[in-house]
């Protein structure tokens, strides 16, 4: 077997990475209604920082419910009965979506800088993987357009059936701080190509990327008010969004604690349709017979990816007994003399946490980690005087009583914990009310086959970690969220299906 | 579009700026034989060049090259799903790019109105190739709960190499609905174009290269069918045959490939496709689409409209206005923006028309215009159309495929939908009709893969197209037009116990 990179294997290879731009200039700051460019109707704006050193980028103006309201009310406009978007071939939406597409390929450098910028991520990710990723969504998207089917349905009676698979109206959708582009892609793109029009809600802490997209979404040429993107904060724009009486959907992407806030809105208000992807505290299984290296190599990025901030994180790996100490003597030496610093320049291997709060919540939760008796076998604290950054932590020895093995930390701190049996560990690895993401390292097919029955949740990695592509459904069991974006499957939650019957003089098969 | 269109069609006449050979690995080579055919343009009678001739030898050389493409472990089964998708969008790309000259040379070659190459065929082509480029990723197996401690799925796997014989009348389209299902999937494929019309898929193989598709995973051979396009049914290393032509060479396609290796056949053949205006139609728009029908690309489309059946309370005035419409059709020069309608695409076609147009006469249907050749150079033919034709009239049973209209009258639903389902045929049909039920009831009953309602010749990459009875087998286009190009594959592993 050939490996992927060789000659005779066309993997598309990454492109070449550039430099970040320098002195990046910030255009766009105001809410986007109707492809055009608006001031909060309080005049209120909020500060951006950069959280690499804590340093203003720029001020943004500051949506609340009454521009909630204005976005909404464009969005249902141009969602109307024979508007543009709605006579608009199914096919040319599909075509909007690839143009866009190429735009963002076009600006990929910009929106590179920007997200690094505004969200502490590493250059070279937010470059090579953050744009690759959304690129490759939009095309993803773009391609289903023409292609959701309803069906003709054999009915008794002399009837004719037909199901028509509709767009399901207006949209909120309201998105996260720590892969800010991406998310925004994931929200937008299935939404456009099912002829949706939507409102967006950034997070406060990270806007900007969300906000150029605006500047290209009115240059690819899709219908003023299809998008409108109104920056704030949850409590304010957030909430209105999801008590809107006027929003038919609701999608949310964010911490468990929020998620519950947004059902319970949707419940209260009007009944919106709702999905959301929370988040998790996954397991990472490794049996005496995996390869160790891979299985080290994929338990260290599936923790520490940017910064642990990922609702998959890998926060709970279980070592079985026989390789245990070695599994936790390579983790540490895999943890230990990383380079922190600026995420634009070269070298960098970890950037900052996000702000202040989780930057505090972390420290607290390593401190809860050495209280209550695991082994901490590296870091352990802050690094550096400016700016959030934390030392890469590993403990071992954690046990599953305690705060770092039940709660979602969202930080560089590894947990290592040793199991001596299958079905213990099952158990243990399902006992947890989160269920996003899981992961199991053997060579063994019935081990493999039995574990991707047996866990509990909506991804399960066999021999891999992090392994995600725009072809497969994502999302969460229990309270990891409800229903899944991405695939065929993501395509479904943003139609809404109307049978039509028709009387017929008389039905022949 | 600008005015010097014609000295555009001078100028690829001079200087075609590739080579008119065979596409094979990437590359081009001559005829094993080294023997050559002309490609004619049929406005002029004249040769316009000549183009290698391939024949089994060359055949052999194609499908050796695709397999080696296909081989487990290759560039190509190794690409990314999404990758194939990247790869046929880049291809619709430069078609756009090259869009004028492709055009033009359509129009050179098979002689169809320079304006309609442009706007219909060359915009279809490149929706076709971007509509099949979005499925690459997304033609999912299943995973399925059987009986038992097994875990069950399928793999939709690519057949491997397809044998794909195209005809002359749509050339460029023709290649694109071809081409766009088979590579999505991940097959290798080996085309023989139609002698008549080489020229601009020629072009397209040059396209294929710089988009960046693997040497061998297309391969394209100009030559004939009697030589070339059976070499490619009967081999015995060739997964599967897909054919667009007459109903009588389609025989000869699936007995090829029965008596070779059991090769997966799909056909799209002739039709006699019923019209069917009801008294209550929009009498304009009917008209207006039943000469549409017949009319278009010449007379040439395995769809025509060839059968209008008009109902008799408005059968009179109909005949009267479709006359007039076919008097008043602009027959000329192809490059001339004011012509509508070419010449047939040559002489055998030409010959075979005007034969059916004096049987026609003999029987005694009725001719009201046209009838004779339009021109003295060149293959083109009057406008013509016969009224109070018979059902068993051989211009009523036969596909003419040329610019002569049927029309018949008829007096109730069932029995017109008696006499439309009466043919060997049953490839497509319309009704024109402003009530509901009987725009339901008349649709159901037709046996055609395609059923117009108030419409005629409407087609989209997302809409499967093919023919019941000996109008073909299986389907082109949309979401069903994947299933021939993939074979299932059903894996079962034993586990150690099943939960749902």
């Amino acid at each position: 077997m050939k490996k992927q990179g060789s000659d005779s294997n066309p993997a598309p290879v990454l492109p070449a990475l550039p430099e970040p731009l320098k002195d990046l200039k910030i255009k766009y700051t105001k809410i986007f209604i109707n492809n055009e460019w608006h001031d909060s109707v309080s005049g209120k704006k909020f500060e951006v920082f950069n959280p690499a050193n804590e340093e203003k980028i720029c001020e943004v103006e500051e949506g609340d419910k009454a521009d909630v309201d204005k976005a909404v009310k464009a969005a249902r406009k141009a969602f109307e009965l024979g508007s543009p978007w709605r006579t608009m071939d199914a096919s040319e939406r599909g075509r909007l979506l690839n143009k866009l597409a190429d735009l963002v390929e076009r600006d990929r450098l910009i929106l590179a800088t920007m997200e690094a910028i505004d969200g502490g991520k590493l250059f070279s990710t937010a470059y090579l993987m953050d744009l690759g990723a959304c690129i490759k969504t939009l095309r993803y998207c773009a391609g289903w357009a023409d292609k959701i089917h309803g069906r003709t349905v054999p009915m008794d009676g002399n009837f004719f059936t037909f199901t028509r698979h509709e767009p399901i109206g207006v949209c909120g959708q309201i998105i996260p701080w720590n892969f800010p582009l991406v998310m925004f892609i994931w929200k937008i793109a299935p939404a456009l190509c099912c002829g949706n029009t939507v409102v967006v809600k950034p997070a406060e802490q990270t806007p900007l990327t969300a906000l150029y997209m605006g500047s290209l979404i009115k240059e690819a040429g899709f219908p003023p008010g299809v998008v409108n993107i109104v920056p704030g904060f949850g409590p304010t724009a957030g909430a209105a969004i999801s008590h809107h009486m006027d929003v038919d959907k609701v999608a949310f992407t964010g911490s468990t604690e929020v998620g519950k806030l947004i059902k319970e809105a949707a419940g209260k208000s009007n009944l919106k349709r709702v999905t959301l992807e929370l988040g998790g505290k996954s397991p990472n299984i490794i049996f005496a017979d995996a390869d160790l290296d891979t299985a080290v190599e994929f338990a260290h990025i599936g923790l520490f990816y940017h910064q642990g901030q990922c609702c998959i994180a890998g926060s709970r790996i279980f070592v079985e007994e026989p390789v245990y100490d070695e599994f936790v003597r390579r983790s540490i030496e895999r943890a230990k003399n990383y380079t922190l610093g600026n995420p634009l320049l070269p070298g960098v291997q970890q950037g900052p946490q996000i702000d202040k709060e989780q930057f505090q919540k972390i420290l607290e939760l390593i401190e809860s980690g050495k209280k209550e008796g695991a082994k901490l076998e590296c870091g352990g604290g802050p690094w550096g005087d400016k700016g959030y950054f934390i030392q890469p932590t590993v403990f071992s020895d954690v046990t599953d009583d305690m705060r770092i093995a039940k709660e979602e930390i969202f930080g560089p701190v590894q947990q290592i914990m040793k199991f001596k049996t299958i079905d213990e560990v099952i158990k243990r690895a399902n006992n947890t009310t989160y269920g996003l993401a899981a992961a199991v390292f053997t060579k063994d097919i019935d081990k493999a086959l039995t574990f991707a029955a047996a866990l509990q949740a909506g991804t399960v990695w066999v021999n891999c970690y992090s392994a995600m592509s725009a072809q497969c459904p994502f999302g969460g069991f229990k309270m990891s969220g409800n229903g899944r974006e991405m695939g065929e499957y993501g395509i479904h939650e943003y139609t809404e299906v109307k049978t039509v019957t028709i009387k017929i003089p008389q039905k022949n098969s | 579009m600008n005015a010097g269109c014609s000295s555009l069609a001078v100028s690829i006449n001079t200087a075609l700026l590739y080579s008119l050979q065979i596409f094979i690995n990437n590359e081009w080579h001559d005829a094993v034989s080294k023997k050559t055919f002309p490609s004619i343009n049929p406005a002029t009678g004249e040769v316009i060049c000549q183009v290698a001739e391939g024949d089994k030898a060359d055949v052999d050389k194609a499908v050796k090259a695709a397999k080696a493409a296909f081989q487990l472990g290759s560039p190509w089964r190794r690409m990314d799903a999404s990758h194939r998708g990247k790869l046929l969008n880049r291809l619709a790309d430069l078609i756009e790019r090259d869009r004028a000259y492709l055009a033009a040379l359509e129009t050179l070659d098979n002689g169809k109105p320079y304006s309609i190459s442009y706007l219909v065929d060359l915009d279809m082509v490149v929706k076709c190739l971007r509509y099949f480029a979005g499925w690459s990723d997304k033609f999912h197996g299943k995973t399925i709960p059987l009986d038992g401690d097994f875990f069950c799925y399928t793999r939709h796997e690519p057949v491997g190499v397809c044998g794909q014989i195209i005809p002359w009348n749509f050339p460029l389209l023709m290649q694109a609905w071809k081409l766009g299902p088979a590579l999505a999937t991940g097959n290798v494929v080996v085309m023989k174009v139609a002698e008549q019309t080489p020229l601009s898929a020629l072009y397209v193989a040059n396209l294929i290269k710089e988009a960046g598709f693997p040497p061998g995973v297309v391969n394209i051979i100009p030559g004939y069918g009697p030589t070339a396009g059976a070499a490619i049914s009967s081999h015995m290393d060739v997964d599967k045959v897909a054919f667009t032509g007459s109903t009588e060479v389609g025989h000869l396609i699936q007995k090829a490939a029965a008596e070779s290796n059991l090769k997966r056949v799909t056909l799209e053949l002739g039709g006699k496709s019923p019209n069917i205006i009801m008294s209550d139609a929009d009498m304009d728009w009917a008209v207006d689409q039943a000469h549409f029908a017949l009319f278009f690309n010449q007379g040439q489309c395995c769809c025509a409209g060839s059968r209008t059946y008009v109902q008799e309370d408005i059968y009179h005035e109909f005949v009267e206005r479709s006359v007039e419409k076919a008097k008043s059709r602009v027959v000329g020069n192809p490059f001339d923006f004011k012509t509508e309608q070419g010449p047939q695409v040559d002489e055998e076609q030409f010959k075979k028309i005007l034969g059916y147009i004096s049987t026609g006469k003999r029987e005694g249907a009725k001719l009201l215009c046209g009838g004779n050749p339009a021109a003295d150079r060149g293959y083109f033919i009057q406008p013509t159309v016969f009224g109070d034709v018979q059902d068993n009239m051989t211009i009523a049973r036969e596909e003419i495929f040329g610019p002569v209209m049927q029309i018949l009258k008829f007096k109730t639903i069932e029995e017109v939908i008696e006499r439309a389902n009466d043919s060997k045929y049953g490839l497509a049909a319309a009704v024109f009709t402003k009530d509901l039920d009987k725009a339901n009831y008349v649709s159901h009953g037709l046996r055609a893969g395609t059923v117009w309602i108030n419409c005629y010749d409407v087609f989209g990459a997302q809409a499967p197209f093919g023919g019941y009875k000996a109008s073909g087998n299986g389907r082109e286009l949309g979401e069903y037009g994947l299933e021939a190009y993939v074979e299932v594959k059903n894996v079962t592993i034993k586990i150690p116990q099943k939960n749902s």
